[in-house]
């Protein structure tokens, strides 16, 4: 081979990859293997393809090859495009894969620069040779940081190259958007973490310009599932948000890096791979907990849902923990990553320097805001879904999903419960990869974990005291409620006769005082027509939350691209012979220029 | 004398109640009442107690587990708030973030168990709870960060025991402009005026009393004594940053409740003289204490 051999490798970063990989995978095929019902047209190929993504996806985490590794990220990058595709009778869909296929592309235009410009300074397209020329020339790390950072950026969804999410997820079928949003963009993240480890010791700006991409994707994607009516989307736009996340935690420990503070790299990196593992978690079992809704009401137009708690327990008990683990709310899995991550904020504050405690204080501005937002946003999608009363016969109709379905939901559910009560051990663990994402010895970064993982140990003693106190007043109430009796009554509707489910507070409404104050950012379109008169005919609202980076930035860029590329038909006039002219004067001057 | 190591839980559990009749004493003496007595918080939570519940048709019983979770959540986060002079019951690095997190538990059980009625109206009171939670949040965490960079310590216990009289010599400003968030976090956590009104229902402008509009009995009860706790707790986060230890450790537990008694009066007096805002007008009031945290940062920066 050209450039090295195709060789692989697994160290303890891809091996940690390889978990959320398989694990994923694993469960959404028991997930689709009922999900998608036999004999529907594209079954099969959805099959292949879902098989095929999770071939290449464990192909580019343990690939050691710039080519080889181009290869697997460009079969990772067209397998998910059939996935999407899947329902390709509505023009929605189409338009859906177009803009992933466009999306994914853009962003391997700037790895392939990344990648020959590489192997043409290097000689060679292995990795460790890549490393070599790297740590010799500071610019040229530089250089290939931005292209990294666009390129994996762009797979992993970091705003504004997140525009592909939210209209690819809501497209295919839930199975495939939980193994999408759960490990696919993760990889964005692993091909990051991997060029860091070859690029040299980082100058403080990567970390600034780590730490603000995270803090905006955070911030922004938040803010526009705020304003999503549409479960899958609304979940999409959450996956920008925690990817957001894990590039704080990244942002941190890079700062750390470059400051030479080995307790921000530890917690930094800790908190952004333990995001990583937690996400891909937490956001399977959503997804998939939103497919268990399309199955059994037919849509996941959260206006037309409602009281579905009561008919399908075990799938809204599943959302439940999920909505509260992505929270991160104590004791969930979510809370560990966030806690490491607030944690390495307080760390960074009290430096002397005026630029960690300035990165310190936008952490916690960010997570706080974060955090906050996310509450809001997941007590609409759950409230509003599954609690009240039905908005739509199909709701009212709806049944719970199969077992193979809530068998995978609630093996993730467990998980969120499980990692959160563990969380000191896994803190712990995590030693290794960071260690091997950050390139310092094993020993600096268990030194500075364990405060970490101790005072973790004492916030989950206090959440077990939490979990009794619970249990006693449930008892207690019980107790206290059996002698003086229980009615049960229709609920208040302030003297109004006849309330029906459609009088509910709505999504939309819930969201309004939100997405009102933040309007400058979410660019929320709405038509309404108010009742009028004393004898009002019809009032109607609607709202559209188009992505403003797709409005504003995107369209209009490609406007100009086809209007350029347009100014080209000139020279075709469908004559074969002429084509072949081309392609001949083409040879000609490739072959003089060749000689020259 | 070192005071017992549950001096700040115990201490709260007994006394948030008459925090919560001290302000309504003070207001209704303001407007020339008698006003009920101080003990009457006390015997309200044991008056419904002792009550039956009525529960919604359509209800699961995520709207029972609400008020039982809120409630622990506060008990909880009790353990880590110190009382001036006598330190917390738990401390450890860190601890402020699980107080963080134990406030966004009980809240997000409280606001769960508000949409479980299906009624607009506890629709409303979840939204815009909602709503000032997710902008005071980052002011409480921002607060919070200004006084670990004074005192460089990052446990509540720690934080709140190294604010003495000197760091108020060093960092005056910053101190105050931290007190000046805190005293607009205890109105704006616990929706007082003027964010919210506590005495009214069922006006279309409120915030919590509507969102626990169906509950009652025990449940209701929990929740009246979640309201005092919760009080409390950012009462503590206040009035801790007096430096009461000026007057001497053995007096400082006194002094310490004195403080809490005369933020009680301050808080009827502001219930008394102020209207509640616009809501509209509610966000800019949350994001201006946030952002006199974030000044009282950077004034320590420079």
């Amino acid at each position: 081979m050209p450039g090295g051999g195709l060789h692989v490798e697994i160290d303890v970063l891809s091996a940690f990859f390889l978990l959320p990989v398989f694990g994923l995978s694993a469960l959404t095929g028991l997930y689709g293997r009922s999900y998608l019902e036999d004999g529907e047209p594209g079954t099969a190929s959805s099959w292949l393809h879902l098989n095929l993504l999770t071939a290449a996806m464990a192909l580019v985490v343990v690939a050691r090859n710039g080519l080889l590794f181009l290869l697997a990220w460009e079969i990772m990058a067209l397998a998910p495009f059939f996935l999407v595709i899947f329902d390709d009778r509505r023009e929605s869909t189409r338009h859906a894969a177009w803009i992933y296929l466009a999306a994914t592309h853009l962003g391997t235009a700037f790895l392939l620069v990344m990648f020959v410009l590489l192997a043409n300074l290097a000689g060679t397209s292995d990795f460790g040779g890549y490393a070599a020329v790297l740590r010799a020339n500071p610019t040229l790390s530089s250089v290939v940081f931005l292209l990294a950072l666009i390129g994996f950026g762009s797979k992993a969804g970091i705003v504004p190259a997140h525009v592909w999410l939210p209209e690819a997820h809501p497209a295919a079928p839930s199975h495939a958007s939980a193994l999408m949003s759960g490990a696919m963009i993760k990889v964005g993240i692993y091909a990051l973490l991997r060029m860091l480890t070859l690029l040299g010791t980082p100058p403080p700006w990567w970390g600034w310009v780590l730490l603000a991409a995270g803090a905006a994707s955070g911030v922004l994607g938040v803010l526009y599932a705020l304003a999503q009516h549409d479960l899958k989307r609304l979940l999409a736009y959450h996956s920008v948000e925690n990817i957001g996340i894990i590039l704080i935690g990244i942002g941190i420990g890079v700062l750390g890096l470059a400051y030479g503070n080995p307790t921000l790299v530890a917690l930094g990196f800790a908190a952004g791979l333990l995001h990583v593992v937690n996400h891909s978690i937490f956001k399977g079992l959503l997804f998939l907990g939103a497919g268990s809704v399309q199955h059994a009401a037919h849509t996941v137009e959260l206006e037309e849902l409602g009281g579905l708690l009561k008919r399908m327990p075990w799938t809204g008990a599943c959302f439940l923990l999920g909505s509260a683990a992505i929270v991160g709310l104590p004791p969930l899995n979510g809370f560990i990553s966030e806690f490491l991550l607030i944690y390495s904020g307080y760390v960074a504050l009290l430096l002397p320097t005026m630029a960690a405690a300035a990165a310190g204080l936008i952490t916690l501005v960010a997570m706080g805001l974060i955090g906050g937002l996310a509450a809001a946003c997941f007590a609409k999608a759950f409230g509003i879904v599954f609690l009240g009363a039905p908005r739509s016969s199909e709701a009212e109709h709806a049944q719970e999903s199969g077992q193979p379905m809530l068998a995978s939901m609630v093996i993730l559910a467990v998980l969120c419960v499980v990692i959160g009560i563990v969380g000191p051990l896994v803190v712990s663990a995590l030693t290794a990869v960071v260690a091997a994402a950050s390139g310092l010895p094993v020993t600096e970064i268990a030194a500075a974990l364990n405060p970490a993982s101790g005072s973790l140990a004492v916030a989950i003693a206090l959440f077990t005291a939490l979990v009794v106190l619970s249990a006693l007043f449930w008892a207690a109430r019980e107790w206290r409620l059996a002698r003086a009796g229980v009615r049960r009554a229709p609920v208040w509707g302030c003297g109004f006769g006849r309330p029906t489910a459609r009088m509910q507070y709505t999504a939309s409404s819930f969201s309004q005082p939100l997405v009102t104050q933040f309007r400058l950012l979410i660019a929320n379109r709405e038509a309404v027509l108010t009742p009028d008169g004393y004898f009002p005919a019809a009032a109607s609202y609607a709202s559209d939350s188009g992505d403003p980076f797709l409005r504003l930035l995107f369209a209009p860029t490609f406007r100009w691209f086809r209007r350029l590329a347009s100014r080209l038909n000139v020279i075709q006039h469908g004559h074969i012979h002429v084509y072949v002219l081309y392609v001949a004067a083409t040879l000609i001057a490739l072959l003089a220029w060749a000689s020259l | 004398m070192t005071p017992p190591h549950l001096f700040a839980p115990v201490s709260a559990l007994l006394l948030a109640p008459l925090f919560v009749g001290v302000i309504n004493r003070t207001k209704a003496f303001v407007a020339g009442r008698r006003g009920p007595p101080l003990a009457q918080p006390y015997r309200d939570v044991w008056k419904l107690l002792q009550r039956g519940a009525v529960y919604g048709e359509i209800t699961t019983p995520l709207v029972r587990l609400g008020p039982v979770l809120n409630l622990a959540t506060l008990i909880t986060a009790l353990l880590v708030v110190p009382f001036p002079g006598a330190g917390a019951a738990v401390s450890f690095t860190g601890d402020l973030i699980v107080l963080v997190g134990l406030f966004a538990l009980g809240r997000f059980a409280t606001v769960l168990a508000a949409l479980d009625t299906g009624s607009s109206f506890e629709g409303m009171g979840a939204s815009r709870e909602m709503h000032f939670a997710a902008l005071a949040e980052p002011a409480l965490l921002i607060a919070l960060a200004t006084l670990a960079r004074i005192t460089g310590a990052t446990d509540l216990g720690s934080i709140y025991g190294a604010i003495t009289t000197a760091s108020w010599v060093h960092d005056a400003a910053a101190l105050a402009l931290v007190g000046v968030s805190f005293l607009v976090l205890e109105l704006v956590e616990n929706s007082r005026i003027p964010v919210d009104d506590p005495t009214t229902h069922l006006e279309l402008t409120m915030i919590h009393e509507v969102m626990v509009l169906d509950h009652g009995g025990p449940d209701l009860g929990f929740i009246q004594y979640g309201v005092a706790l919760k009080l409390w707790i950012v009462g503590i986060l206040l009035v801790g940053i007096i430096p009461l230890y000026g007057v001497g450790a053995e007096f400082a537990l006194g002094a310490a409740l004195l403080g809490m008694a005369a933020l009680a009066v301050a808080i009827g007096m502001i219930e008394s003289a102020m209207a509640r805002y616009r809501l509209v007008t509610v966000p800019q009031f949350i994001v201006g204490a946030a952002t006199l945290s974030a000044v009282a940062f950077m004034v320590l920066l420079v």
